[in-house]
């Protein structure tokens, strides 16, 4: 199986909600095969702006391309994908969590390719073939977020958008999923924009960062250059933000 | 099912069920049995007064008018069946027409929808019954095209806000048709409440109905319907009142039975479940607070809440499940006080419980629990309500279950102060707009007219927290309030908590996953595992009092600052306990890597230390070689 590697770009993208606008004029690539992280308070425009990648958001101006063409947000061809926030509502309830995943496996396969297909994503994802028939209720908030990683992957997409997927997790799965994101991009060559508002999340898992504010990209560049020497009076208060850091930290032991 | 089958559980869900299942069953036998009763022509006996032959007198040819009101039960629930199918199909589209047409189409459809809902409807159906001509057809289109903008906008909300959620546009973004999700996704999860309006619309039809027929637009003769007996039965009126009160009786009590039946499962269906625990919704009383009680300032008893061996107990398969196993402890005036552990350890069972919140079939027991001095084990009073109601807050996790998708904001949050403090309408929306800029919602005037929807995740949960600070609370029970905010917002927004805190002495119970944010915000943490206290220690410097090696994990799986990026991150191995088959000996010992025999075999004790610390390890602060954490990347979870 190939994900061909492919770079994704904003350009000059403006979100407007009535009055508001909630994506201002913002460029920015995503380089392929590189995951890049997106860093901003909440109401900056962060989720807007990924969801107007996946067509879920009007775009009032700029395009959004994958290597060159317009990212598709029709029909069942969509080589970007997304996985959202909160796996406690991104998940049907009323529905398998197979059928969730089968559900965005492009059509064509037989019913058996589908299925083997359900079984090789949740593999993929570190879960039992076999929990294909529970429902989500039956799942703990780190297998859902698992799940929706499956579902996100059924469409062998190029480029994954994760839009704060471990602010909902327990910190004990936290790392779990983390790791997983790490291993399964790496191994899949996946380009990734990923949103947090955990600096030291996004430090983790990402090359590169881009910092919004009010709707605008204010300050981006490799990860460890930003964070070591941060421009902007915003990252910087990003970064005093970061949780533990008001305190002296102890060895964890 | 289950949920549908608790309406029979009130008395008025079980009257209304009898009564509709009753009226059903009529339509179905009374054309069957008494057909021929009613019409029997006794040209003998024509406009009678009420006789042993005749319980209700006879009408214009002497046929019997209680057999004739019986018989018509068929066709007047077929008529208003019928008229309901009408308004139930045409509101479906309707209502699913912006989500299937795109929005351009939709905001046409759904302004002409608002229109039509402010028209009238029984206007409407009488400009019908012109358009259709008079006749039974044409009344049963005429009331269900009255009905369906009604519907319709019912629909368009829920659709909306269903359409909103995250599974939705996750199918969506997988290139799943619109068609598909809405049979799929949308509609199955708005059936509930678009099933119990379609019962109350059949009730309103069923007058509207009799109206009509009444009027004499709706049935005509041959045929009747209540409607028509009662239009029959007025003009004889001084002869025999009874022929025009039976079918009025009964369209009365058929009507009233539809819909206090569709009342009663919109209420039995709107208990919701928190959690996957049967909990009782949080009802305005327990939800929120108003002025102190003036008794309060006699009261120089410094603990607000004390809590001594807690237990709550819920039926499982194989035996009862113990989720929280015998907690203890107090929180002062003015004292922060954090719970963390995993989901499922049993914090917000904790928080549900001091609360009064768990509903059938949980159990709370407790040697001890007080609010303000006040036991709240005694039975469910009145005064224990207004206790509740008016000292203590709570700030629920889950934004979207807590308002109401169908009333703006502003409104919501307006109603809790008109509740509780009896402010007028535009003092509490004043008061409603302030709370929601003091939760750091840009351009509140404008934002309190919007709907649940319209918010962003972060958002709602922001508005919740103004609508938990309504009141002036003695206590503040927060169940993860910041868990979906970004860092800066929670930081706002705890600094929020923490002011109100200072300036009103009011304590904080602070739930969280995340013991960062309760090490910033709280004086003291209670770490949780396994529904016991397994921890109780300052939070001025966690990293370096932590004693218990589950506390110690919980604070090495966050990464910081300083994370090692080569390697994986640290994470708790295995699983949390499920508190249906909690070991014996120490529950975290499946996971611990200090765990000896002694721990497998004895449940070690919450001990207090000299400084005043509790811990419950057998090797509480021994050091642990973190190498074999991280080797331990097996993570079944
Ligand atoms: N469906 C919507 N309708 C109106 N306004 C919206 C909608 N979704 C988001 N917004 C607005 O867009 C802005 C950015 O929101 P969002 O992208 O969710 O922020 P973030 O992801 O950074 O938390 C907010 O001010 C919000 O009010
Ligand atoms: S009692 Fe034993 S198993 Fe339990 S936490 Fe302490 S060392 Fe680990
Ligand atoms: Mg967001």
């Amino acid at each position: 199986m190939t994900h061909p590697m492919r770079e994704l770009r904003f350009e000059d993208v403006t979100v407007r909600y009535g009055h508001t606008t909630a994506v201002d004029g913002v460029s920015l690539t995503v380089p392929a095969g590189h995951v890049v992280g997106l860093v901003g308070e909440s109401g900056s425009g962060k989720s807007t702006l990924a969801r107007a990648a996946v067509g879920l958001a009007p775009m009032h101006g700029g395009r959004i391309l994958l290597d060159g063409e317009p990212v598709p947000t029709r029909g069942r061809n969509r080589p970007l994908q997304m996985v959202f926030q909160d796996p406690y509502s991104s998940l049907d309830p009323r529905m398998s969590i197979g059928e969730s995943v089968a559900e965005a496996i492009p059509p064509g396969a037989s019913r058996a390719d589908r299925r083997a297909e359900v079984g090789r994503l949740l593999e993929l994802v570190h879960l039992d073939p076999a929990r294909a028939a529970a429902r989500p209720s039956e799942l703990s908030g780190g297998q859902r977020q698992r799940v929706a990683l499956a579902r996100a992957l059924a469409g062998r997409p190029a480029v994954v958008i994760a839009d704060e997927i471990t602010s909902a997790l327990d910190v004990s799965i936290q790392g779990a999923v983390l790791n997983l994101v790490r291993e399964l991009q790496r191994e899949l060559g996946l380009s990734m924009l990923f949103i947090s508002h955990n600096l030291a999340v996004v430090r983790y898992v990402a090359t590169h960062v881009a910092v919004m504010h009010h709707g605008r990209i204010v300050e981006e560049g490799p990860t460890a250059q930003v964070l070591a020497a941060p421009d902007h009076d915003y990252t910087r208060e990003l970064l005093a933000a970061v949780p533990g850091t008001q305190h002296t930290k102890g060895s964890p032991r | 099912m289950k949920r549908w089958l608790s309406v029979l559980r009130t008395p008025l869900g079980l009257t209304a069920s009898v009564l509709s299942a009753g009226v059903l069953v009529l339509a179905v036998l009374a054309p069957i049995l008494w057909t021929d009763d009613a019409n029997a022509v006794d040209t003998g006996n024509i406009l009678a007064g009420p006789s042993a032959d005749h319980w209700a007198g006879t009408d214009n040819l002497g046929r019997d008018i209680f057999y004739r009101t019986l018989v018509a039960t068929r066709l007047s629930v077929e008529l208003a069946l019928a008229a309901t199918a009408v308004a139930v199909v045409v509101g479906l589209l309707l209502g699913t027409a912006s989500f299937l047409l795109g929005r351009r189409i939709g905001r046409l459809v759904n302004a002409a929808v608002n229109i039509a809902v402010a028209f009238p409807g029984i206007l409407l159906a009488l400009f019908f019954a012109v358009i259709f001509g008079v006749g039974a057809t044409g009344a049963v289109f005429a009331i269900g095209l009255a009905g369906a903008p009604a519907f319709g906008r019912l629909t368009q909300t829920l659709v909306a806000s269903v359409g909103a959620r995250d599974y939705v546009s996750a199918a969506r973004v997988a290139g799943v048709g619109r068609v598909r999700l809405l049979f799929r996704h949308v509609l199955p999860n708005v059936s509930e409440p678009l099933v119990v309006n379609a019962t109350i619309g059949a009730g309103g039809a069923l007058l509207s109905f009799a109206g009509l027929s009444f009027l004499g637009l709706g049935v005509q003769q041959p045929h009747y319907d209540w409607g028509r007996l009662l239009y029959d039965g007025i003009s004889s009126i001084y002869v025999n009142p009874y022929a025009a009160l039976a079918p009025g009786a009964a369209v009365i009590v058929a009507g009233l039975a539809f819909n206090l039946f569709g009342e009663s499962v919109a209420k039995a269906l709107g208990v919701g479940v928190v959690g996957g625990v049967p909990a009782l919704p949080p009802s305005p009383d327990a939800l929120e607070v108003e002025e102190r009680p003036a008794e309060r300032h006699h009261d120089h008893d410094d603990v607000v809440l004390d809590v001594r061996d807690l237990t709550v107990t819920f039926p499982g398969p194989e035996g009862p499940i113990h989720p929280v196993r015998g907690i203890s402890f107090a929180v002062r005036r003015g004292e922060a006080v954090g719970v963390v552990g995993e989901s499922g350890s049993g914090k917000s069972l904790t928080a549900l419980a001091v609360s009064r919140l768990v509903g059938d079939p949980g159990r709370v027991e407790a040697s001890r629990l007080e609010l303000l001095g006040a036991d709240l084990r005694a039975s469910d009073t009145r005064a224990q309500r207004h206790l509740l109601g008016t000292s203590l807050s709570m700030v629920f996790q889950d934004p979207m279950t807590s308002f109401n998708p169908t009333q703006r904001m502003g409104g919501q949050l307006a109603e809790v102060a008109r509740h509780h403090q009896g402010l007028g309408r535009r003092a509490a929306l004043a008061r409603a707009v302030d709370r929601l800029r003091s939760v750091r919602i840009t351009d509140p005037e404008h934002r309190a007219h919007q709907y649940p929807h319209e918010f962003s995740g972060g958002m709602r949960q922001r508005a919740m927290i103004g609508m938990g600070l309504m009141g002036t609370p003695a206590l503040i029970v927060a169940d993860e309030p910041t868990t979906a905010l970004d860092v800066t917002v929670q930081q706002q927004v705890l600094d929020l908590l923490t002011s109100i805190r200072a300036a009103e002495d009011v304590a904080l119970v602070l739930i969280s996953h995340d013991v960062t944010v309760v090490g910033e915000v709280c004086d003291r943490v209670l770490v949780m595992y396994a529904g016991t206290i397994v921890e109780d220690l300052p939070a001025a410097d966690l990293a370096a009092s932590a004693r218990h090696p589950y506390t110690r994990a919980l604070l090495a799986a966050v990464p910081d600052m300083h994370t090692d990026l080569d390697a994986p991150l640290a994470t708790v191995p295995g699983r949390p306990v499920d508190p249906a088959d909690v070991p014996v000996g120490c529950a975290f010992a499946a996971r611990c890597p200090l765990a000896t025999d002694r721990c497998l075999a004895e449940q070690p004790p919450l001990e207090t230390d000299a400084a005043g610390l509790r811990v419950a390890c057998w090797h509480a602060g021994e050091p642990i070689d973190i190498a074999i954490q991280d080797r331990e990347q097996v993570d079944a979870r």
